[in-house]
């Protein structure tokens, strides 16, 4: 049996990119925050319990939470949360249109400018590979702010040609915030509303990011010294993310290492 | 009615919708039934999960009209995908607020309804028959003197109007009123009121409901026939009757995987009737 890391152990690589998570809502004040991987749940979470009190958050299906609640870990079913509000599915699609609601997305393929999808792989007639389809990230991207939370950065995912555009270019949505994978974190502050380099995770380079990006990443105005590193969570935040949030470690399964 | 009959009632060519969401509520019986059926070259209008999965592994779909298909704690639904890979299903991809819309337009007898989901994605570009309309008013969030903004362009959502519906419910009367005890209602009472013929399966009839009469989702007069069938949401959840059967969907994903195990999962579990499915297949 493996020894659960303890507040005082270093952060690990996810828990860096749970944190870069949470900075996506800092500020956002009474919104939903939604998403739906390990790690940008707990970010979501995490930013309610510190600095974001006022978010929104689930439990992952239907009920809006009193407090953050751990993460569903598949075994036994916990005892039901306290909830102070109720928003089953069509209740998620209203609030996509009426736009008080940050959610933070996942991509199959992601272009320069934007544009994602988790639709399919090859030609949407008869595809190489079936995936998710378009889901709700059409409207999502039009109507709500949007990160986005990508596990492994790799060329297959940051293309130069995204293959059935489900989540729209930038400079066609309501507002792409930042994109957090296990490397680094971007915003959308390029020319022409085109990905940026923001910071890169501690342990990661500038180098080891463009050589994982298949397109120019573009880098703050001074240049590749300007990269900042990824803040460390706090020793608050680990102790939030360790014991409360995520006992049983969903988070580094997601983003081993 | 039982599974069968009303299996039977849908005709070649149909357009028929599913509620429940994804690997959630499904009326699995009735699918199942409607797999041993003659019925053939529907178009399937559906928050896709195994429903939309086990009509293709059958080759009864002709088209699916979805947003998504997933099996939830399974990402990918294994017989969408191997359909579309093959290229033996015709796909209407939507995104999930204009499939809502498309539901909601049928069930008020609208012809569209207008929204901005879609705009700029590849979905204008896959369906080359959505329109856009012009708004005839200026659009909000303008001016503080009320001049407002330049009118919107909208995707005009088409009504999807649907020949039949399946919908799974906890509980139902014998008159085809039911009621839904989980944490969401998915869009089955959308479904229900855009179908011209909707059959209701439920876990259990009832002589009387019991609990809050916002529970009461599908009204009679919208329900051509109800079906009681114990499990008959198995193996997708439905709460609070029962969770998802992990174990089983693990199992269907994997005989999706190899030719001569589906032979055996379709003879034990489809091929023989509900009836061994609920000896066989329920916990």
């Amino acid at each position: 049996m493996t020894a659960r890391p303890v507040p005082a152990d270093p952060p690990t690589r996810a828990e860096v990119a749970v944190a870069a998570c949470a900075d996506a809502w800092r500020g956002d004040g009474e919104v939903l925050a939604a998403a739906m991987a390990p790690c940008s749940v707990l970010g979501a979470r995490l930013a309610r319990a510190t600095f974001s009190p006022d978010l929104l958050t689930t439990d992952g299906g239907a009920l809006l939470t009193r407090e953050p609640v751990p993460l569903a870990t598949g075994g036994a079913p916990a005892a039901e949360p306290e909830a102070e509000g109720w928003l089953p599915f069509r209740d998620h699609l209203w609030l996509v249109l009426h736009g008080r609601r940050h959610v933070m997305l996942g991509a199959s393929q992601m272009d320069g400018e934007g544009r994602t999808n988790i639709s399919c792989i090859g030609g949407w007639e008869r595809p190489t590979s079936q995936l998710l389809g378009v889901r709700g990230c059409p409207g999502n991207t039009v109507r709500n702010t949007v990160s986005y939370w990508v596990p492994r950065h790799s060329r297959r995912v940051f293309t130069s040609k995204v293959d059935m555009v489900s989540g729209v270019a930038a400079a066609d949505a309501h507002e792409l915030r930042r994109v957090v994978t296990d490397l680094a974190v971007m915003d959308f502050g390029g020319p022409g509303r085109t990905l940026r380099l923001v910071s890169v995770h501690p342990g990661c380079t500038v180098e080891q990011v463009r050589d994982a990006t298949g397109f120019d990443l573009a880098l703050p105005g001074g240049g590749e010294a300007a990269v900042a590193e990824t803040r460390r969570p706090s020793a608050e935040e680990l102790r939030l993310l360790r014991e409360v949030l995520d006992p049983r470690g969903a988070r580094d399964r997601e983003v081993p290492g | 009615m039982t599974p069968d009959a009303i299996a039977a009632s849908v005709p070649d060519g149909a357009v028929l919708g599913i509620g429940g969401w994804g690997s959630r509520r499904k009326p699995m019986a009735l699918v199942r039934a409607l797999c041993r059926a003659p019925a053939r070259d529907l178009t399937v209008v559906s928050c896709g999960g195994p429903d939309l999965g086990l009509l293709c592994a059958y080759g009864k779909v002709r088209r699916a009209v979805a947003p998504f298909a997933t099996l939830d704690s399974i990402p990918l639904e294994p017989w969408f995908r191997a359909a579309r890979e093959d290229g033996r299903i015709a796909l209407t991809e939507y995104d999930e607020g204009l499939f809502m819309f498309g539901l909601l337009a049928a069930a008020h007898r609208l012809p569209f309804l207008p929204t901005p989901a879609g705009l700029h994605s590849d979905v204008m570009r896959v369906n080359p028959g959505l329109r856009t309309v012009r708004s005839p008013y200026p659009s909000p969030g303008g001016t503080h003197d009320g001049d407002g903004g330049e009118p919107e362009e909208l995707v005009a959502a088409p009504a999807l109007r649907l020949d039949a519906a399946f919908v799974h419910l906890n509980r139902a009367d014998r008159r085809g009123n039911g009621q839904y005890l989980g944490p969401d209602p998915y869009l089955d009472d959308l479904f229900a009121k855009a179908a011209d013929r909707t059959y209701l399966s439920c876990e259990r009839i009832v002589d009387r409901f019991e609990g809050a009469a916002q529970t009461l989702l599908v009204s009679r007069a919208a329900v051509a026939g109800v079906a009681e069938t114990p499990g008959g949401a198995h193996f997708t959840s439905c709460e609070p009757d029962y969770g998802r059967d992990e174990r089983f969907q693990r199992a269907y994903a994997d005989a999706a995987k190899d030719p001569q195990a589906w032979e055996r999962f379709r003879a034990a579990y489809i091929d023989a009737g509900e009836d061994a499915y609920r000896r066989e297949a329920l916990p």
